[in-house]
C-alpha cells in the first residue's frame, strides 16, 4: 500500500473523529481524495479552491520576495550605509545582506500571518465539523504584504484573530464573508494601532527604534509627503514603478504587481474587468483634482494642494491603488459577480480610493477603504444589475407578444 | 425568592438573560454604542435608565386607565421627559464632569426605545407593582450588557478601569505594557462596541439555541 492508501484508510477508520477535518485539510493538500460526489451532477474541473488560491499565492511570491529584498534596502538606505539603487537592478538592491533583514523581518510576519489564520481556521472546522477551507491560504499571504515591515508580531496576531473570525467566520466561512478578510486586518490594525499603522516613521525597518537618538532616521512614504504639501527629493517615477520607495511590505513595486496581474488575468483567476475599471476610475478622479487646480480653484495655500496637483496618471505609481486593484478588490468573494456590476464596483474603488487619498489627511491611503466600503456594497450592485436584465428581458417578451 | 412570587420573580429574572432588552430585542442600541468606552459613564448611564424605568412604569401603570388611548404616546413622552430631567439636573449637580462626558445622551434617554417600549408593552395593562419589578428587569438587563461592553472597551482600550490604571501605567510603560501591551484605539471607537454586542448575541445564542430565530 502507498502513503496515499495508508492515509485513506486511515481517515476511514477515524471517520466519527472531532478532529478529521483538520487532517482531511492536510490529506487533500498532498493528493485528491479517493471519494467522488455521490448525488446530482458535478462538473469535472481541475481549478478546485485550493488550487484557485495556489496561484494567487504564485502571483504574490515575486512581491513578497522583492519585499524582503526592499526591506532591507530601505534600512540600510535611511541609514545612509549603501548607495541608492539606479533602477530595478541596481547593484546595492539586490544583496544578501538586505534580503537578510527582509528574512528576520518579514518571514516572521508570513509565519505569524498562517499560524494563527489557519490556527483559528481548523479550530473553527473543527467546532462545527465542516472541512477546512482554504479560504485563508490567499489571506495569510495578502496579509504580511500589506503592513509596515516593523509591526509587532502580537498585534499581527491580535488582528488576524479578529479578521478571521469577525471578518469571515461569523458570516459563516469563506465563501460567505462580506468583507475581504485581508482588508479586514489592515483596517483593524489601522484604527487599533494607528501609531504603528502611519507616520513617517513605520516604513522602514528601525526608525520606530531609532528616534528621538542622535542615529534617527525617518522613511516616509510619498504618499505621507504629498500629503504634507511636500515632496520627497531624489525619487523619480522610475523608482516608484520598481518599486525601491518605502512603503508597506509588498506593495512598493508596481512592475512586479503588473506581472502578477497579467499572470492572474491569464490564468483567468482574477477579473481583469476590475482590475482595469479600478485603473479607469482612479485615472477619472485624478483628472477631476487636476481639472480643478488647473482651474485655479484651489490655490497653493491650500491643504489639498499637494495631493491634487499630483498628475493624474502618478496616482496608480504611488501608493497601493495597483496592488489593491490587482489582489484585492479582485477577491472572488467579495466583488460583484455580474460583469456589468464588476465595471460599477471596480470603477467606483479607483475613483473613491483617490477621493479618500486627497481629502482625508488621516487616511494617507485610502484604497483599504474604498475597497470595504465596495465589499458591502457589491451586493446591491448585483442585486440591481440583475434586475435591469429581467426588466429588460420582459420587455422583450411584450414587445413579441404584441 | 420569598419576597417575590415565581411569577413576579420571573419579571426581573427575564429581561436579564432570555429576553435581554439589548441582544435580544435589540432596543436601546444607540447608547450602548455611544457611552460605553468608559465603565464609569455606562455604571451611570444604568442607573439613569434604571431610575427612569423603575419610576416611569409605576407612574404610567397608575394613569393607565385615565389616560385617553389617542394620546398616550403624549403622555408617555411627557413622563419620561420629566424623569429625564430630574436625573440630568441630579447629574449636572452632583457629578458634573460626568454629566459632560454623557452630554446629549442622558437627554436622549427620552428616545430610548427600551423605555417607549416597556411604557407600551407591560405598564399600560399591567398594575403598579408589577410594573415596577417590569422595568426594574429591563432597566438591570440592560445595565448588564452596558456593563459588560464598558469593561471590556475600557480594559482594553485605555488599560484601566474605572479610571485606574489595571494594565499599568502607558507613559511610565509599567504592569503588562512593558511587555508589549498597548491601548487598542479600535476598542474607544463606537463600531467595536457593535461588535461586542454582536459577540455577545452570538455567544448567548449558541448556548441556548431556543433564541435563533428565522
Amino acid at each position: 500500500m502507498g502513503l496515499k492508501q495508508n492515509l485513506h484508510s486511515f481517515k476511514m477508520k477515524n471517520k466519527d473523529k472531532k478532529w478529521l477535518p483538520a487532517f482531511n485539510a492536510l490529506f487533500t493538500f498532498l493528493y485528491t481524495p479517493n471519494e467522488t460526489t455521490h448525488n446530482g451532477t458535478h462538473i469535472k474541473a481541475a481549478d478546485d479552491l485550493k488550487r484557485t488560491m495556489n496561484t494567487v499565492i504564485l502571483a504574490l511570491v515575486p512581491c513578497l520576495i522583492f519585499g524582503m529584498f526592499n526591506a532591507g534596502y530601505q534600512h540600510y538606505l535611511a541609514q545612509g550605509m549603501i548607495e541608492s539603487a539606479d533602477g530595478f537592478l541596481g547593484a546595492s538592491f539586490w544583496t544578501l545582506d538586505n534580503l537578510w533583514i527582509g528574512i528576520v523581518k518579514v518571514l516572521p510576519l508570513v509565519v505569524v500571518s498562517y499560524g494563527v489564520g489557519l490556527a483559528v481556521e481548523f479550530l473553527f472546522a473543527v467546532i462545527k465539523g465542516h472541512e477546512v477551507e482554504e479560504g485563508y491560504l490567499v489571506t495569510g499571504m495578502l496579509v504580511p504584504l500589506i503592513v509596515p515591515v516593523d509591526i509587532p508580531l502580537w498585534m499581527l496576531a491580535v488582528a488576524v484573530v479578529f479578521g478571521v473570525v469577525i471578518g469571515k467566520e461569523v458570516f459563516g466561512g469563506t465563501g460567505m464573508n462580506i468583507l475581504n478578510p485581508a482588508l479586514t486586518i489592515r483596517a483593524f490594525l489601522f484604527f487599533a494601532y494607528p501609531t504603528w499603522m502611519s507616520g513617517d516613521k513605520v516604513w522602514v525597518h528601525g526608525a520606530t527604534a531609532a528616534a528621538g537618538t542622535p542615529d534617527a532616521y525617518s522613511g516616509e512614504t510619498l504618499l505621507g509627503a504629498y500629503a504634507q504639501n511636500s515632496s520627497l527629493a531624489g525619487i523619480d517615477y522610475w523608482d516608484m514603478f520598481w518599486g525601491i520607495i518605502p512603503g508597506s511590505v509588498g506593495e512598493t513595486s508596481k512592475f512586479l504587481i503588473i506581472i502578477g496581474a497579467l499572470f492572474l488575468i491569464f490564468t483567468k483567476i482574477g477579473s481583469w474587468r476590475i482590475i482595469l475599471s479600478t485603473l479607469i476610475g482612479a485615472l477619472t478622479m485624478g483628472l477631476i483634482f487636476n481639472g480643478v487646480v488647473d482651474a485655479g480653484w484651489i490655490g497653493e495655500s491650500s491643504k489639498f494642494y499637494g495631493l491634487m496637483s499630483v498628475p493624474f496618471w502618478q496616482h496608480l505609481i504611488i501608493g497601493s491603488i495597483l496592488f489593491g486593484a490587482v489582489y484585492m478588490a479582485t477577491d472572488p468573494v467579495t466583488a460583484s459577480q455580474t460583469n456589468k456590476g464588476k465595471w460599477i464596483y471596480g470603477f467606483l474603488i479607483g475613483f473613491i480610493s483617490i477621493m479618500i487619498r486627497v481629502f482625508n489627511p488621516a487616511y494617507p491611503e485610502g484604497v483599504f477603504l474604498a475597497i470595504l466600503l465596495m465589499n458591502v456594497f457589491a451586493p446591491t450592485i448585483d442585486h440591481y444589475v440583475v434586475q435591469g436584465n429581467v426588466k429588460r428581458r420582459l420587455k422583450r417578451v411584450k414587445v413579441k407578444a404584441a | 425568592m420569598g419576597l417575590l412570587s415565581k411569577k413576579d420573580a420571573k419579571l426581573i429574572t427575564d429581561p436579564l438573560a432570555d429576553n435581554n432588552p439589548i441582544t435580544i430585542q435589540v432596543l436601546g442600541i444607540c447608547s450602548a454604542l455611544a457611552i460605553t468606552a468608559e465603565l464609569k459613564a455606562s455604571i451611570v448611564m444604568s442607573f439613569a435608565v434604571l431610575f427612569v424605568l423603575g419610576v416611569g412604569n409605576v407612574v404610567i401603570s397608575l394613569m393607565r386607565n385615565i389616560i385617553p388611548s389617542k394620546i398616550r404616546i403624549i403622555v408617555q413622552l411627557i413622563v419620561v421627559a420629566s424623569l429625564v430631567i430630574i436625573v440630568d439636573q441630579v447629574l449636572k449637580a452632583f457629578a458634573y464632569e460626568l454629566s459632560k462626558t454623557l452630554s446629549v445622551f442622558v437627554g436622549l434617554i427620552i428616545t430610548n426605545c427600551i423605555i417607549m417600549g416597556r411604557f407600551e408593552a407591560f405598564a399600560l395593562g399591567n398594575g403598579p407593582w408589577k410594573s415596577f419589578l417590569d422595568g426594574i428587569g429591563n432597566a438591570l438587563g440592560y445595565a448588564v450588557i452596558l456593563i459588560i461592553v464598558g469593561f471590556f472597551r475600557e480594559l482594553l482600550g485605555s488599560g484601566t478601569l474605572l479610571g485606574i490604571p489595571v494594565l499599568g501605567d502607558p507613559i511610565e510603560k509599567t504592569g503588562v505594557y512593558s511587555i508589549g501591551y498597548e491601548n487598542n484605539g479600535f476598542m474607544l471607537m463606537p463600531p467595536m462596541a457593535l461588535i461586542i454586542v454582536g459577540l455577545i448575541i452570538w455567544v448567548q445564542r449558541s448556548r441556548n439555541k431556543d433564541l435563533i430565530e428565522d
